[in-house]
């Protein structure tokens, strides 16, 4: 048996950061979050500000539709060839965490058809808040909550919200209408999160995904450096 | 052999995507076809002896050593519907990834640069028992357990049937599973011309009415 042995040829596992030829392969980021809390709307915005710089493509993991594909296809954020949709059998956290193959398989179809890209979004079907990417997948991962779904949602932590690179709270224009308050709200996420980053969004107002991408470009600055 | 190393691989947390696949099970919930814990060891002793024996005798044979591009043919040649041969080589991708980093071997390093995008799911499993250190009986016990265990799996999230009730059915099926492997491995020793090529039609024309559903929850 070799199983000792170093891999040659191309990674089984692509988990390897840079490609074949050397180069630095593109940035992973994976969204998550509990359902509607505006992951595709996010992953939408991040396409339009980013797509004239960088070269983007986005892996869409739908529960049992391809909504979130063919949302993204309708509102032309990228042309279609750079938009995947992947299947995850009633499990979606299973997809992103325990068995990332058709994941992985769709990042590297991805890259092979439109490639060199410079960032791939991983959109995860929306689940509860136990969901977390699996470090063979992403490089990085975002975990969006709104504050619709309740604002004791950050006091109740589990791993998206505590362990997320970057925590976002959506829907901000919501807050005085469902009682919820950003106040307590920052407050239990810092406590929870410690010195990872917390931003609030309002995808409904103009640039309202800018704290996302002022994130998103740090990342990209130390991932390339 | 390795017991162990046939439990790494006939593990259902094995990473090689079949968690997203309902092997014909999703139609045939649909259909009304199972409802209940019997009607699914109904549905599994069916797909155990048929598709089930020809893939353990494919994974067999790649697990003894026969060329695996030819059993690749051999694959295609045993499998009508197109839907479910390219479930069959997107399986066989997603196991070659598990595989190569499970048990690398210049064996599956050659097949993967052959076959890129996916050589049929069986093939590529016998060989990654073979990479294991493990036999043709391996192989074909793994194939003959997955036949069933993936349908009983999606029958649990689709009907909400009692996970007990569902591993019952799998325990009274390890006889004929047991049946099964041993056929496929004494015909795989029978080399290319002794390959069983048993089907089940039903699940064919399901799989390729199931790929056109613009809503459903499992790949296939
Ligand atoms: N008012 C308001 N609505 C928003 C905001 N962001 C998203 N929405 C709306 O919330 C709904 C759900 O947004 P999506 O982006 O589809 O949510 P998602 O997290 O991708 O949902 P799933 O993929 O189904 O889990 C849509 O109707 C959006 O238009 C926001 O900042 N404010
Ligand atoms: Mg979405």
């Amino acid at each position: 048996m070799h199983i000792d042995h170093s891999h040659e040829g191309p990674a089984a596992v692509s988990a390897d950061a840079t490609r074949p030829d050397g180069r630095r392969r593109a940035l992973r980021v994976g969204l998550g979050g509990p359902v509607g809390s505006g992951k595709t709307a996010t992953v939408a915005a991040l396409c339009r500000a980013l797509r004239t710089e960088l070269s983007i493509a986005v892996v869409t993991n739908d529960i049992y539709t391809r909504e979130d594909a063919e949302f993204l296809l309708r509102n032309a954020v990228l042309p279609p060839e750079r938009i995947q949709a992947v299947e995850t059998g009633a499990c979606p956290h299973t997809a992103i965490r325990d068995d990332i193959s058709a994941n992985l398989e769709a990042v590297e179809d991805l890259e092979e058809a439109v490639g060199p890209l410079d960032l791939i979004l991983v959109e995860s079907g929306g689940d509860n808040l136990t969901a977390t990417f699996s470090k063979g997948l992403v490089d990085a991962q975002i975990f969006v909550i709104d504050v619709a779904g309740g604002d004791d949602i950050p006091r109740k932590g589990g791993p998206g919200v505590t362990t997320a690179d970057l925590l976002v709270i959506n829907k901000t224009d919501l807050a005085p209408y469902v009682g919820s308050d950003l106040d307590r709200m920052a407050r239990d996420a810092a406590a929870q999160r410690g010195e990872l980053p917390v931003v609030f969004t309002s995808l409904k107002g103009e640039d309202g995904v800018g704290p996302v991408v002022d994130w998103l470009r740090e990342q990209l600055a130390g991932w390339v450096a | 052999m390795s017991r162990a190393a046939l439990l790494v691989l006939a593990d259902g947390r094995f990473p090689a995507g079949g968690h997203a696949h309902s092997g014909g099970a999703e139609p045939a919930v649909k259909a009304g076809r199972i409802r209940d814990a019997q009607d699914l060891a109904a549905f599994c002793r069916g797909r155990l002896h048929t598709a089930g024996l020809t893939a353990a005798a494919l994974a067999a044979a790649a697990a003894l050593g026969l060329d695996p591009l030819r059993l690749d043919e051999a694959a295609d040649a045993r499998t009508p519907s197109p839907a479910l041969r390219a479930t069959a080589r997107r399986l066989g991708r997603q196991m070659m990834r598990a595989a190569r980093a499970s048990w690398p071997s210049p064996e599956l390093e050659a097949l993967a640069a052959a076959r890129p995008r996916g050589a049929h799911q069986p093939v590529v499993l016998g060989l990654a028992a073979r990479s294991a250190g493990l036999g043709p009986e391996d192989a074909a016990h793994c194939v003959a357990y997955e036949t069933v265990s993936g349908p009983a799996t999606a029958v649990v999230r689709l009907l909400s049937l009692n996970p007990f009730d569902a591993t019952a059915v799998l325990a009274r099926l390890a006889p004929e599973m047991d049946e099964v492997a041993r056929r496929a491995a004494e015909a795989a020793r029978g080399g290319f011309g002794e390959l069983p090529a048993a089907s089940a039609p039903l699940l064919d024309i399901t799989a390729e009415a199931h790929a056109a559903w613009p809503v459903r929850l499992f790949a296939s």
